[in-house]
């Protein structure tokens, strides 16, 4: 029964179609593994095993009386806690929100309940998703299933370290400049950033609301696009979210075929700044997509460049203005100054006991770069840098049909080895945050170990707006492939994981 | 060119309501700087003739028909407030006592 946790989740919805198992069965060995494993890694928050055992039952009793909700219905699934849940807390991994219960599920959230899939628990991540190894949780850091003295990425290292370590399926994340794609390269996973509004954003507690975006973390591409199909679509409550009718995700993931395909590779991203290993691995994954029929080209895209720096400007404004809501009078921490004090002596009180330093670091920047006098220098120009991104992919699209690149410069660090030095931590997102800054999809696919360390490398497929098809095609294709070279998956390369290491 | 100093700081910590400690407000006049400096060089590229973009995917403003839908009942709403009275938000006081 063990075993049960090793299935993808499109082998799993075969399993309960053909009624060779049950959700309770799958959740039970899903909560077990849990239980084994996580006081290592800390991937998750929040378990509720009666709640989730409870909604198993009720998904075999649908299957019992043959009205499924939906082919994934009954299986089991693990939710960043930036999605607001009413029946778990929700905390974004701040302090600030310790015990929040919500009043309402986020949309995502009662789309996977209504697909019948069994929450499993809120998984950890760097605080309102502000860094790239989750060790700005407030909960403490979670560590990488693959090496548990290294960052599983960020912000959505719960997550992406959840399905790495078989403790989930499927997980749920957010990606505001690589936090769904970036974790999915450190940990040998597979991760999802959909067009922006192309997945309602209702319930998640926003960081920056021009680049966030809710996506699927998966092992394998199928299952990515299995739980992108769940998820995907308008919503009245999000009125960012766009009206479009999208392709089956779980169509071109089947179709996985690369003849005539023209992959472009982004100059900018290919060299200088990268470790050697990402980029053997990189490189060997085009030979292969080339060998079976695909077209590669070289395209530059020279705003690159400075896209990092206008993120950094454009990220913090965003955020300082999104987090004011957290004002000690409707929800989360309230601090009274000692004598008591003025509602904004004792919103300040709050504020800071509430807040990590990163995010106080996040809040005074953005403060500074929206404040008068340097509003045109910075925020202003950081705008501008934005249409020239845009503009650079407009043209490399107008080439080719997908963009590639190696999805983060290097594999995982150890813990604490950046922490001090948070400029150099920003420049690790400088192959994720362009996807942000233009709205388009991206799709990070393992790609292999480095040679130097052993560790996983992604490969990051990006596609013009609205075209997240192509990445599901060309992610499944290049899956197909390795594997079969391989002979294995890369996840079945990872250490085992005994319990008890820490 | 980015100068910041530690008034500063207090005066942005106070702008985003955040009682920084001193030590705080020293970490972050030196991190302020230095990331100001790394963030700078888009202003050299953001020319006049760029127009600035906020949004990646164009949108209009979006109307929907003023009918009350799903919304969330008093109790839920005040559920996890710090305070309440049953029916609203317990506010902490808004003037002190010079005012």
């Amino acid at each position: 029964m063990s075993d049960l946790i090793h299935k993808t989740a499109a082998q799993l919805a075969e399993m309960l179609a053909a009624g060779t198992t049950t959700s309770v069965e799958i959740t039970q060995a899903h909560l077990d593994r849990i239980a084994a494993v996580d006081g290592d890694l800390n991937a998750f928050l929040h378990v509720n095993a009666a709640v989730s055992l409870d909604a198993a039952k009720a998904s075999d009793a649908r299957r019992a009386a043959g009205a499924p909700l939906s082919p994934l219905d009954g299986v089991p699934i693990a939710i960043k806690d930036v999605l607001v849940t009413t029946d778990m807390p929700s905390t974004s991994g701040s302090k600030i929100l310790e015990g929040w219960m919500s009043p309402y599920d986020a949309t995502v959230v009662t789309k996977v309940r209504e697909a019948g899939l069994v929450p499993l628990g809120k998984t950890n991540m760097d605080e309102f998703a502000m860094g790239s190894s989750t060790e700005h949780s407030a909960y403490g850091p979670t560590r990488n299933p693959w090496d548990l003295d290294r960052i599983p990425g960020g912000s959505g290292g719960g997550s992406a370290a959840a399905v790495a370590a078989f403790e989930a399926p499927l997980a749920l994340g957010s990606d505001t400049g690589g936090s769904i794609r970036q974790p999915a390269h450190i940990t040998g996973t597979v991760g999802v950033k959909p067009t922006y509004g192309g997945v309602s954003r209702y319930g998640a507690i926003a960081l920056a609301s021009s680049f966030d975006q809710i996506g699927p973390v998966t092992r394998t591409v199928m299952d990515s696009a299995l739980l992108h199909d769940v998820i995907k679509g308008h919503d009245v409550h999000d009125s960012t979210s766009l009206k479009d009718e999208w392709p089956s995700f779980a169509e071109a993931a089947k179709n996985a075929n690369v003849k005539g395909l023209k992959i472009g590779v982004i100059e900018q991203l290919d060299g200088e700044g990268f470790q050697p290993g990402v980029l053997a691995r990189f490189h060997e994954s085009l030979e292969l997509l080339k060998a079976n029929g695909a077209e590669i080209v070289n395209v530059s895209l020279p705003s690159l460049e400075h896209a990092v720096a206008a993120y950094y400007l454009i990220l913090p404004a965003e955020a300082s203005s999104n987090l004011a809501k957290f004002d000690s009078v409707r929800f989360g921490l309230r601090v009274q100054p000692e004598g008591g004090g003025t509602v904004e002596q004792v919103m300040s009180a709050t504020r800071e006991a509430g807040f990590g330093a990163e995010v106080k670091r996040r809040i005074i920047l953005g403060t500074y770069a929206l404040s008068a006098g340097y509003y045109d220098a910075y925020y202003g120009s950081a705008q501008k840098v934005r249409t020239l991104v845009q503009r650079d992919f407009a043209d490399a699209f107008s080439k080719v049909d997908v963009l590639a690149s190696p999805t983060a410069p290097t594999t995982a660090w150890k813990l604490g080895e950046q922490l001090d030095d948070p400029v150099a931590m920003w420049r690790g997102d400088i192959a994720t945050i362009p996807a942000n800054m233009a709205g388009i999809p991206g799709i990070s696919v393992p790609a292999g170990l480095a040679d130097e360390d052993g560790l996983p490398v992604g490969i990051q497929f990006l596609a013009p707006a609205r075209e997240d098809a192509r990445l599901y095609n060309v992610g499944a294709a290049l899956e197909t492939l390795l594997e079969q070279k391989w002979g294995h998956t890369l996840l079945s390369q990872a250490p085992e994981l005994k319990g008890g290491a820490l | 060119m980015s100068d910041i100093s530690a008034e500063q700081v207090r005066h942005l910590a106070n702008l985003a309501r955040i009682d920084l400690s001193d030590a705080e407000i020293a970490t972050m006049t030196t991190e302020l700087g230095q990331i100001m400096e790394a963030v700078a060089s888009v202003q050299a590229v953001a020319t006049p003739d760029v127009p600035a973009t906020s949004h990646p995917i164009p949108l209009k403003n979006v109307y929907r028909p003023d009918v009350v839908a799903d919304v969330i009942p008093t109790d839920k709403a005040l559920a996890s407030a710090p305070e309440h009275d049953g029916s609203r938000f317990k506010v902490s006081a808004i003037l002190g006592e010079e005012q």
